[in-house]
């Protein structure tokens, strides 16, 4: 699904990136985890087509095609969904006719026709009542005001109705309580299915007792250095990144 | 200056190649003086006092000068080069049908949603009389009369009413108040003339979309709103229609007068030609619009969205007279291309007890450059004033400017005055967020504008604040990427 070679990114004319490979398979669900710094935003911001983040050397392939060459909202418009680390506030914009607009694009994009208000709220409130998130955040404006608890937990509802075919989840898990977190846990697992994948990006072991990955990487200096499966990210909470060797990339055996 | 004219010059401006029609017009020989204002005065068939009137204000302008102190860039402006009378052309001169409009035009009105009557009417083309915008008012009329509201034009008012109009006219704005509208106290070809009694509440919004954008239009209107005790009016006045004006100044005055525990509501969206992307031609705005809250416990609010206009002069102000009353200003001002608004309101606290409130947003885009000024005066007997002021800029590009210019003079100690600015370029991050989502980056933008506009738009009646926000959509077009 999801196929990323040697790619080379710069912000700023400062390097980031640094031949990065990752391979994600349809219905898969793959941890990356890394220091602070490392690069693991900037690769989600790459990937999306943000603005100022240029590739200058690979290749990322999405579904067979080269997603480099798509913009932004294209990217989105197929399937490519960034839960952001820091969502951003859009003052006297509603929620909900956020969202409206955003899936109808989405369906646009696709042929379909778009959702009328009336069936556009018969989804949302499905949507709400699964993740146990309450209604209040409908008639807000665009994470204004929202708690950084909040706003996660307004990512998740997004990627909930939206349905993405790709999601990368940027430390979507932190500053989380236990419900919130778990809130986090079932909109990822209730999306999982064999034609979707999932990157999530975390420091911490906790939201993988929630979601099994089918695999971890570490991304240090720009690279992925390490990979491995579930028993990595418990042995990375226990020792940090320290016992890694930075120069060659290790694929980690089963620790437990 | 007609409706025709302006399709015409669409029609050239667009497509070089394009046909030519020689128009005929009922025009006055540019020029001003003495004989011109008489001229004006004649084809109104207005009282002798009034063109005495106007004299007065004429030898007033004579002693003035141009201001020069808003923050605009401005070629000087040949008097002598305008011609101050221009009535509508003949039917035979109008384009026969939609068929002859710029489609370009068409699109537009398509994109605000005017009904396609309205559209021929605005695009200048001979319709039936059915349509036509005194035949539309007349039907509103009866409705009116029974309620006891005069609603006419100003020149009717002069001659049916005038002891209203030599009442209040020029008491609220005098003929010197500054070098405009001593201009149109002059020259003033026509406006409209609003009359509430006392306890009534006007049974529906007055307006004067059709009027504004009819051929009849002059450069130079004049406006005159008394709601007399305890009565309520909503007035709206409106260019929603993009209309491609080849007058090169707009100089109005309105005079609102509300008296003991009366209000006044009066929303404008102006959207008149604001020259094209290189910032050639368009309007020069230059508006004075003043009310006076002569009552106790009266209550005037402006609401204004800006979008026109080469050049835009305006500060809707009130005058808090009465003891109890509240003034309030809501304004969206947006610049685009070479576009420069200096726009802004003055609250003159006289009254005890009075509050007023602003709420401006600037927006500005390309290379438009948006300055707010605003004046908030506490007298020496205003006792317990209150004011707030909230002034937000938002830019869009790198080329662009937003200036602000707050005064504050305050001669009463028990004042209260507020003052909040923010300045936010358009959130790249916001952008992007919805891009991320899928949304288009035009949608977007429109989006974000939109939200950024929300508290001013929340005042404007519900048709009135869907195509406000139709002319932000369409003032924007290419303004990002
Ligand atoms: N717009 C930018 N301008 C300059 N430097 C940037 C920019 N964006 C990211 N960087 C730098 O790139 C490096 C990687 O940043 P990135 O946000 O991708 O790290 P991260 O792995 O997500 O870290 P964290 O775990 O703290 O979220 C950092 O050194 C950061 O300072
Ligand atoms: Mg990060």
């Amino acid at each position: 699904m999801l196929k990323i070679s040697n790619l080379h990114a710069t912000v700023d004319g400062k390097e980031i990136l640094r031949g990065l490979d990752l391979e994600v398979g349809a219905g898969e669900v793959h941890a990356i985890m890394g220091p602070n710094g490392s690069g693991k935003s900037t690769l989600g911001n790459v990937i999306t087509g943000r603005e100022g983040y240029e590739v200058t050397e690979g290749s990322v392939t999405y579904q067979g095609k080269d997603l480099l060459e798509l913009s932004p909202e294209e990217r989105a418009c197929e399937g490519v969904f960034l839960a952001f680390q820091y969502p951003v506030e859009i003052p006297g914009v509603n929620n909900t006719y956020f969202l409206r607009a955003a899936l109808n694009a989405q369906r646009k994009h696709r042929g379909e026709e778009e959702l009328d208000s009336v069936a556009f709220l018969k989804l949302v409130r499905e949507k709400l009542e699964v993740l146990h998130i309450g209604d209040e955040l409908l008639h807000r404006a665009v994470n204004e005001g929202f708690s950084g608890g909040e706003k996660k937990r307004n990512e998740i509802f997004q990627m909930a109705v939206l349905e993405p075919r790709l999601a990368i989840l940027d430390e979507t898990d932190s500053g989380l309580d236990i419900d919130a977190l778990r809130t986090v846990a079932e909109g990822v697992n209730r999306l999982r299915s064999p034609d979707r994948a999932m990157v999530l990006v975390t420091h911490y072991q906790r939201l993988l007792d929630h979601i099994e990955p089918d695999r971890v990487h570490v991304l240090a200096n720009g690279r992925i250095v390490a990979s491995g499966g579930p028993g990595l990210a418990r042995r990375l909470e226990e020792e940090g990144y320290a016992w890694l060797d930075e120069g060659g990339i290790a694929e980690v055996a089963e620790a437990s | 200056m007609s409706s025709t004219e302006t399709v015409e010059r669409h029609l050239q401006g667009r497509y070089k190649h394009g046909f030519f029609t020689d128009i005929e017009a009922d025009a006055l020989p540019p020029g001003l003086n003495e004989d011109v204002i008489r001229a004006i005065s004649a084809r109104k068939r207005e009282p002798e006092w009034l063109l005495e009137w106007r004299l007065r204000a004429y030898r007033k302008f004579l002693k003035m000068t141009e201001p020069h102190w808003a923050h605009l860039d401005i070629e000087p402006i040949d008097f002598q080069a305008i011609s101050y009378y221009s009535a509508p052309k003949s039917d035979k001169d109008r384009p026969k049908s939609l068929d002859e409009v710029d489609p370009k035009l068409l699109e537009t009105y398509d994109k605000l949603g005017v009904p396609l009557h309205e559209r021929a009417k605005l695009a200048g083309v001979a319709v039936d009389a059915v349509f036509d915008s005194v035949s539309v008012g007349t039907t509103f009329k009866k409705e009116l009369e029974k309620a006891g509201v005069i609603f006419c034009s100003f020149a009717e008012a002069a001659r049916e009413h005038p002891e209203l109009v030599r009442k209040y006219l020029g008491t609220v704005v005098p003929q010197h108040d500054n070098y405009f509208a001593a201009l149109n106290s002059a020259v003033f070809s026509d406006g409209s003339f609003v009359y509430v009694p006392k306890g009534v509440r006007c049974p529906m919004e007055l307006s004067t979309y059709f009027r504004i954008n009819a051929a009849e239009t002059g450069q130079f209107e004049r406006t005159l709103v008394i709601a007399d005790e305890g009565s309520y009016v909503s007035y709206l006045e409106g260019c929603t229609a993009p209309m491609r004006d080849e007058n090169q100044l707009h100089a109005a005055v309105v005079e609102l007068v509300a008296l003991e525990g009366a209000e006044i509501k009066y929303s404008t969206v102006q959207n008149w030609y604001p020259g094209d992307e290189e910032g050639k031609g368009g309007i020069y705005n230059f508006v004075t619009k003043r009310g006076d809250c002569r009552g106790d416990r009266s209550r005037i609010s402006w609401t204004q969205v800006e979008t026109g206009s080469a050049i835009t002069w305006k500060y809707p102000s009130c005058v808090l007279r009465g003891d109890d009353t509240v003034g309030e200003f809501y304004s969206v001002a947006l610049t685009n291309n070479y576009q420069q608004a200096d726009t802004g309101t003055k609250m003159i606290h006289l009254g005890k007890n009075t509050r007023s409130k602003i709420i401006s947003k600037g927006i500005s885009a390309g290379h438009g450059q948006n300055a707010y000024r605003g004046l908030v005066k506490v007298g020496k007997q205003a006792e317990n004033a209150r004011n707030f002021t909230q002034c937000d800029s938002m830019l869009i590009g790198k080329r662009c400017g937003a200036h602000t210019f707050p005064y504050i003079e305050v001669q009463n100690p028990t004042a209260k005055v507020e003052h909040e600015a923010t300045t936010s370029r358009i959130g790249e991050d916001q952008l992007f967020y919805c891009l991320q989502r899928g949304i288009g980056e035009e949608d977007a933008v429109s989006m974000i504008v939109d939200g950024f506009c929300k508290q001013v738009f929340r005042e404007l009646p519900m048709e009135f604040a869907v195509e406000a926000k139709a002319l932000l959509e369409i003032s924007l077009e290419g303004a990002v990427g």
